[in-house]
């Protein structure tokens, strides 16, 4: 079988579908159709590409890490989506997404944020492609992601805090469909990951695939071979998903998606959707999430923003269930070492996010699932300037 | 024959519309949700019971609030069971429960349907559209429940019918784009729309919700040929005013109850 088939109808196996309010189902109809339509269009394509590579500088280097590698004793190879303007992986979508956006006639655009880098990159394409952009942001994250908020309303985005439920990206997400819902005629909601009904998982990923067909080409050119294991952060799911799935039919790479343990599995504050949830409908989709007994949505913690959230792509659910990609968790603590790692060895300040999927490789290594000949490439999501306030707090904390 | 169905009936052929009363439950308390049910079951043609939940998307801030509170005091998707049945023992009007899926889902929807049964009489899923639902409908169909689906300012007409097919007992106008919650004035969409589906299908009875809040709004909506009208966030807002003090709340729901009640009458 091939797994890039999918999805069928809108659902990934089980997983998927559309669970929303009528009043968005001709919304979600009408998105389908115009990405179906535009995504074909060699017009469309060719704009999308010029932006990628003019305004986002794409493609983004595959650095080989010489200092980390001889420490932790393996290849490794980051994917700077780092270096895409904007600070993270997330402008792949929110250009192609903005593009789609002025196609369909929208005038507004709106969308949720975590780790606020979404936001910022949502921000960004509304300001170079003159479109109204407002953003919904829990408080706690506004609390903690000040520097982005800063950014946001610097391009000209309005940012609402949200103060409902855990005030984080799940309460933000709400907030943004309660927009969308009443907006719906001028507003396209520019969703930032692989979660949400049907078409946003695939039309997230095919936008974020640049991530994977680039990283084939470049490990092709200077290994001579396809990598022994990739690896990349799960938060919804769609760097991972980028990076993954030009990789998908490829069996002899292995596949690690690694969530937010936070501060363990037993201590119940953690993001682990799909290490420790289990399946149920969140924001418009079948997937894992984290609930209680009743199926009411549980409160998330991780150390980073972007990762704390319980849903998880309906896609990464089915892969899960396959066997074809591995899902584990690494803590907020493992993931701060990894940090200093990072920009101790190989002068890279990385994000918080994207610091849980550089401490896994060291983990791959202890376990022995990977050694010194092995090539693992680690999608750097996103660069770290955003997250230096809370680092410092983590810092002081474990050594006053 | 359902309860539903007859309520419409019976209304229809003495010239008026449907009275239809929204309410959370377990809101301020579940201890206080059968006598406030009771209160307004004086006046409401049918009473809408909301099962809390976490993240309630398609509700505005008076809802969700609702629903934080209902949560804090303790209520469960199961306890609604032996709330039904504690409103039953008083009353003998139609009960429709308003639930998110996910509670439902999480509970088993067969299970969830037989229990629904014992006492209940509708169900409304707002994050439901009629392309997931066929398992709601064949097990409510299979324990006597009606379906009740919403139709949009935004539905195509081809749609609409598709809808009104999975429904039963009665289908949900939403008459605005946007989250519940009580607004001034009533939309002018929602004419059309009402006319659209009453010359669609004559045999299920439209009603209409989302902002209406005032006696006034009531008389408009029944004007415009609706057969019946729903009234949430304003009902709920009144609750949690009076919150503290039952023995106002009660008075004063059946006074606001009675207002409403009187508007449907042509
Ligand atoms: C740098 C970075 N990496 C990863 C994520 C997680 O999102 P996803 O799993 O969709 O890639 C975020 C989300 O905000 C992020 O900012």
């Amino acid at each position: 079988m091939h797994i890039g088939e999918y999805p069928k109808a809108g659902k990934f196996g089980e997983y998927g579908g559309q669970f929303v309010p009528e009043v968005l189902m001709h919304a979600l109809k009408e998105l389908e159709d115009a990405y179906l339509l535009y995504g074909k269009d060699e017009q469309f394509k060719e704009e999308l590409d010029f932006y990628l590579r003019t305004f986002a500088g794409r493609p983004t280097p595959l650095y080989f890490c010489a200092r980390l590698s001889e420490l932790l004793g393996t290849k490794l190879y980051l994917k700077r989506e780092d270096l895409v303007h904007g600070g993270a992986h997330k402008l792949n979508n929110t250009i192609g997404q903005a593009l789609l956006a002025k196609r369909m006639g929208k005038r507004r655009i709106i969308a949720e944020t975590g780790a606020g880098q979404h936001g910022l990159a949502t921000a960004i394409a509304g300001a170079s492609f003159g479109l109204k952009t407002e953003i919904y942001m829990g408080e706690e994250d506004i609390e903690r992601q000040r520097l982005n908020v800063f950014r946001m309303r610097l391009l000209g985005a309005e940012v609402h805090p949200v103060g409902s439920g855990s005030r984080t990206l799940k309460d933000a997400i709400n907030e943004a469909i309660r927009d969308w819902v009443t907006n719906v005629q001028d507003t396209h909601y520019l969703l930032g990951s692989v979660v949400g009904p049907h078409p946003y998982p695939m039309m997230v990923r095919d936008f974020q695939r640049v991530i994977g067909i680039e990283t084939k080409e470049q490990i092709l050119e200077t290994e001579r071979r396809l990598p022994d294991a990739l690896v990349a952060c799960v938060g919804g799911g769609s760097n991972s998903i980028g990076l993954f799935y030009d990789f998908l039919d490829d069996e002899e790479v292995a596949l690690y998606g690694v969530e937010a343990g936070g501060e363990g599995i037993s201590s119940s504050r953690h993001s682990a959707t799909l290490y420790a949830g289990t399946k149920g409908v969140l924001h418009g989709t079948y997937s894992y999430l984290l609930q209680d007994e009743d199926g009411q949505i549980l409160p998330t913690h991780s150390i980073a923003p972007g990762l704390d959230y319980s849903g998880v792509g309906p896609e990464h659910a089915f892969l899960k269930d396959m066997g074809r990609v591995t899902y584990d968790i690494v803590t907020d603590r493992e993931a701060l070492h990894a940090f200093e790692l990072l920009c101790k060895y190989e002068g890279i300040l990385p994000a918080l996010e994207s610091a849980h999927a550089v401490a896994y490789v060291a983990r791959l290594v202890e376990v022995e699932e990977i050694g010194s000949d092995d090539v693992v490439v680690v999608c750097l999501s996103g660069r770290g300037d955003k997250d230096v306030e809370i680092i410092e707090r983590a810092l002081h904390e474990q050594n006053p | 024959m359902s309860r539903i169905r007859d309520t419409f009936l019976e209304l229809e052929r003495s010239g008026e519309c449907a009275f239809i009363a929204y309410m959370m439950a377990g809101d301020p308390d579940p201890s206080l949700t059968p006598p406030i049910a009771t209160a307004i079951a004086r006046y409401a043609d049918v009473i809408e019971l909301g099962i809390p939940f976490s993240d309630p998307i398609a509700d505005g801030k008076t809802i969700q609030t609702a629903s934080e509170r209902a949560l804090k005091a303790g209520m469960r998707p199961d306890k609604i069971f032996e709330l039904i049945a504690a409103i039953r023992k008083e009353t003998d009007i139609p009960i429709v429960v308003m639930s998110y899926y996910n509670p439902i889902l999480h509970f088993g929807i067969e299970r969830f349907m037989k229990r629904l049964a014992e006492g209940g009489d509708g169900i409304i899923i707002p994050d439901l559209p009629i392309e997931e639902a066929d398992d709601v409908v064949w097990y409510a169909k299979e324990n006597g429940i009606d379906t009740i689906f919403l139709i949009a300012p935004t539905t195509p007409e081809e749609r609409i019918e598709q809808i009104c097919a999975y429904s039963s007992g009665f289908v949900y106008l939403v008459s605005l784009l946007g989250v519940t919650g009580a607004r001034e004035t009533i939309s002018g969409v929602v004419k059309t729309l009402i006319k659209s589906v009453v010359e669609k299908r004559q045999d299920i009875p439209p009603a209409v919700g989302f902002g209406i809040s005032k006696p006034e709004h009531v008389q408009e909506i029944v004007k415009s040929g609706a057969k019946g009208v729903i009234v949430g966030s304003a009902i709920v807002e009144l609750i949690a005013k009076h919150k503290a003090k039952p023995e106002v709340l009660i008075p004063a729901l059946e006074e606001f109850c009675a207002a409403l009640k009187a508007a449907t009458r042509r």
